[in-house]
């Protein structure tokens, strides 16, 4: 598939790694062969929990480290167009929905996107996943069938595949691994000790080489 | 952040008692204590930048530490705290589980804490 400036992916996650765990091959892939990605990151995941390994950040400073390694991360998978949003992590549930699908939409149409890629309502685990892709869902139900973009929806919850099956989309990734690795651990704070974790856990492995999306009905 | 001094923050306490001060208090159990553990109950807080005056403060414990601070009408109380540090004229203190993830922050500031992408370095 030849580059095209008008082929663009949009990618709306709320917290800086979300994009990178979920579809950062897809998102390379895109970038290098297809055309412009934008990535509108809702919050800076300024409340995480993992404050590195060993501890090298606080609850203060983890909001200007995540977004240092968030515009690092971004670099690594070559988006062109980086949005921080600056919602507080926690709290996307909270915020008015229909004033969140609103710029949503907006950006829609500034962007004019081929594909977006978001969380899959329901099977996303955290609220503000949830919430992400509830204003998602709702901006692109606006749009005009015939005008939509495709909808790549992420969906991780433990009942995913019993309920969803293994994915209606599923990308092999698996030329892009190591730019993928290189995108995780620019989010330092958030992998430490991700080898550690690749080792262990058979579901990073899979997410290394294959990423599924899942077609949600609009 | 450094192993919490019980001497150093209880003079930063002594210092600001009767002194308007923000703070932000929180704990939590991480986002994915229950999708990792389905039986586990996830509880957590946070309050952030709510003023606060207290006449009266004390750390104690022999660590992980307690900390609570007398209001003119209650209490603002934390536990588990293990370690702190001084970020401008603000005290940051935090509890760490033994894998270094966050259990509790507990900070106290004379200006408000930053909110949002653009105060953000």
């Amino acid at each position: 598939m030849a580059y095209n400036e008008h082929d663009h992916l949009l990618v709306i996650f709320p917290h800086p790694d979300d994009e990178a765990f979920s579809s950062a091959g897809t998102i390379i892939e895109h970038a290098t062969n297809r055309g412009p990605v934008t990535y509108a990151c809702l919050t800076l995941g300024e409340m995480g929990r993992n404050m590195g390994r060993p501890v090298f950040t606080n609850r203060e400073q983890l909001a200007t480290i995540r977004k240092r390694e968030l515009i690092a991360a971004a670099e690594k998978m070559q988006i062109t167009d980086l949005q921080m949003w600056g919602l507080r992590d926690k709290t996307v549930e909270f915020e008015d929905e229909a004033a969140l699908a609103e710029r949503i939409g907006q950006l829609i149409e500034k962007t004019r996107p081929t594909r977006v890629i978001s969380f899959y309502p329901g099977y996303a685990v955290h609220p503000d996943h949830e919430a992400t892709a509830r204003a998602v869902v709702r901006a692109l139900r606006a749009i005009d069938e015939a005008d939509r973009p495709e909808f790549l929806a992420v969906a991780f919850a433990n009942n995913t595949k019993d309920e969803l099956g293994e994915g209606t989309f599923i990308h092999d990734v698996s030329a892009y691994t190591d730019q993928k690795v290189a995108a995780l651990e620019a989010h330092a704070s958030q992998t430490g000790g991700l080898m550690k974790v690749i080792s262990e856990d058979s579901n990073i492995r899979d997410l290394l080489v294959k990423e599924r999306y899942y077609h949600y009905p609009l | 952040m450094q192993t919490l001094d019980l001497k150093v923050v209880q003079q930063y306490i002594d210092d600001h008692a009767n002194t308007p001060l923000y703070v932000h208090v929180e704990t939590t159990n991480g986002a994915y204590a229950t999708h990792q553990d389905p039986t586990f109950h996830s509880a957590g807080m946070f309050f952030r930048n709510a003023e606060i005056t207290y006449e009266r403060g004390l750390i104690t414990g022999n660590g992980p530490y307690r900390i609570g601070l007398k209001l003119a009408h209650g209490w603002l109380y934390g536990e588990g705290l293990t370690d702190y540090e001084f970020a401008g004229d603000q005290l940051l203190i935090a509890g760490h589980d033994i894998e270094g993830r966050l259990a509790i922050a507990f900070e106290l500031s004379p200006t408000p804490f930053a909110q949002g992408a653009e105060e953000v370095e």
